[in-house]
């Protein structure tokens, strides 16, 4: 029996780049930076003073006295929500809630609420810690909310595996799709660590670029003179639905979900397996559950997070994986735009990887002068169309413990 | 030391932060839970910030007795007396 197929009805984002899908999709493909110097008082101490925040402010669009009962990664993860959801054309449609589930992810959780309440009881005692800290801060928060938003009744899940994170909480909606669990899920994963601690811990871990003079040419993927990757926020969230149920109510289909492939290196709690071994399998099983052949991939988004070794790492597991087939393929890293969002990157990345295959275009790497010898793959440094007819895209993600997401994707 | 009114209309300030209600709502016959939607956990954030406002101690024991708004304008006069 072949497994349920999977389909993408809707697309939810918000960003460095812009505060929709709209907005974020025309920067990548103008290839716009959306990394800035940082503002707040607080930055002036940090070694690293740059940073991808979002554009639009969730304060904007969010409900006061909603949002002063979120974190920020929650705000920003209901967000991309309410338009994923009414991009797909569920406002105000009915629907059996105890078949409609949610898996959206987050990398570090509310670590805004749990540090400005922890300042709050150093500063004014344990009675100005807020009641709302444990609802706001727990990592499952934003899917909870998002799982109210809609009338989410079958399960609401957040799997947090670092920045594979919201690969992983798209893999799992599609497993719950495929096991009948649901006819319906949410899926994604939302960030909000821009926030003195984590940039200093991430620049003490020497992650992060330095390159606080010149912040729009920071993050600079596979190009030799890389140093580090930026740090963004956002959060990006797709409506998956069976394809039989979207195919029920006539919803409109922007690509489909084939299969996706997860994978642990077992080699180090921080560093890339320096081959991509387990990067390089997580490609393979997806191309194997999704039944592809290395020569159907026209396209890759990549995690390519312009880190000097996890850049070059994964370019051998797409070789490795792919065989000559890669040279066919069009790579492309939309961090060097919007910086790495985490627990929201693989998110993100994915709705840009669903809209290169719908519109056939793939938006560029940009920073890259130099390609590091390391690296022999077709890099997009313009805008590229893809060939039409069926067609399949890959986007990779992997986090700080070794996790490794491959997500499979093909043309409606 | 202020006066019920001034109580009042702090506490309705209070209110419309926490859970939106216009201020002018936030009347002494007013139910916090059945009319102005502010939860238990709400309720509390409006207690940190009154004994704040206020410079008074509301015992978690007595918040169970605030159902009103009227019932906290009278605790928060007694605590300041």
């Amino acid at each position: 029996m072949s497994p349920t197929t999977v389909v993408i009805t809707g697309l939810g984002a918000t960003s460095p780049l812009g505060g929709d899908v709209a907005s974020t999709w025309d920067a990548m493909l103008a290839g716009r930076s959306g990394v800035r110097r940082l503002s707040h008082d607080w930055a002036a101490q940090l070694p690293v003073q740059i940073a991808a925040e979002v554009e639009v402010d969730p304060s904007e669009v969010l409900d006061r006295v909603k949002a002063r009962r979120l974190d920020r990664s929650a705000q920003l993860a209901m967000v991309a929500a309410m338009a994923a959801w009414a991009d797909a054309g569920l406002t105000g449609v009915e629907l059996d809630g105890e078949r409609v589930g949610v898996a959206v992810a987050s990398g570090i959780g509310g670590v805004q609420t749990l540090l400005s309440n922890y300042d709050a009881l150093i500063t004014k005692g344990p009675r100005r810690v807020s009641p709302l800290a444990i609802p706001m801060l727990m990592p499952n928060s934003p899917a909870a909310n998002i799982g109210l938003l809609v009338g989410a009744r079958a399960g609401v899940h957040t799997p947090v595996s670092a920045c594979a994170s919201g690969n992983e909480g798209i893999a799992l909606g599609v497993d719950m799709i495929r096991l009948g669990r649901v006819d319906l899920v949410v899926v994604g994963g939302t960030e909000a660590a821009v926030h003195p601690l984590p940039l200093a811990a991430f620049a003490n871990m020497m992650a992060l670029s330095k390159r606080n003079d010149d912040p729009e040419r920071a993050s600079r993927p596979w190009d030799t003179a890389r140093d580090g990757f930026v740090l963004g926020e956002g959060a990006g969230i797709l409506v998956l639905e069976s394809a039989e149920h979207a195919r029920s109510r006539g919803a409109r289909v922007y690509a489909r979900v084939a299969g996706a492939g997860i994978t642990a290196d077992s080699h180090d709690i921080a560093q890339p397996d320096p081959v991509g071994a387990g990067a390089r399998r997580a490609i393979e099983r997806a191309l194997t559950e999704a039944d592809l052949k290395p020569s159907d991939i026209g396209h890759i988004n990549a995690h390519a997070t312009s880190t000097p070794q996890g850049d070059v790492a994964e370019s051998l597991a797409i070789r490795g994986a792919l065989g000559p087939a890669a040279d066919e393929v069009v790579v492309t890293s939309t961090k060097s735009m919007t910086g790495h969002l985490l627990g929201a990157a693989g998110a993100l990345e994915s709705i840009a990887t669903v809209l290169a295959l719908h519109e056939r275009r793939v938006p560029p790497t940009i920073n890259l002068d130099s390609v590091d010898e390391g690296v022999e793959l077709d890099i997009a440094t313009s805008v590229r169309e893809l060939p039409e007819g069926d067609l399949a895209a890959l986007n990779n993600s992997f986090g700080f413990g070794g996790h490794n997401v491959a997500l499979a994707f093909t043309t409606a | 030391m202020a006066t019920t009114e001034e109580i009042r209309t702090t506490l309705a300030s209070i209110v419309n932060d926490v859970a939106g209600i216009p201020v002018e709502d936030v009347q002494m016959d007013k139910s916090f839970t059945d009319d102005l939607d502010v939860d238990s956990l709400s309720m509390v954030e409006v207690v940190v910030e009154a004994e704040e406002k206020f410079d008074v101690k509301i015992p978690d024991d007595e918040v169970k007795n605030l159902k009103t708004v009227g019932d906290a304008v009278a605790f928060i006069e007694r605590a300041q007396a």
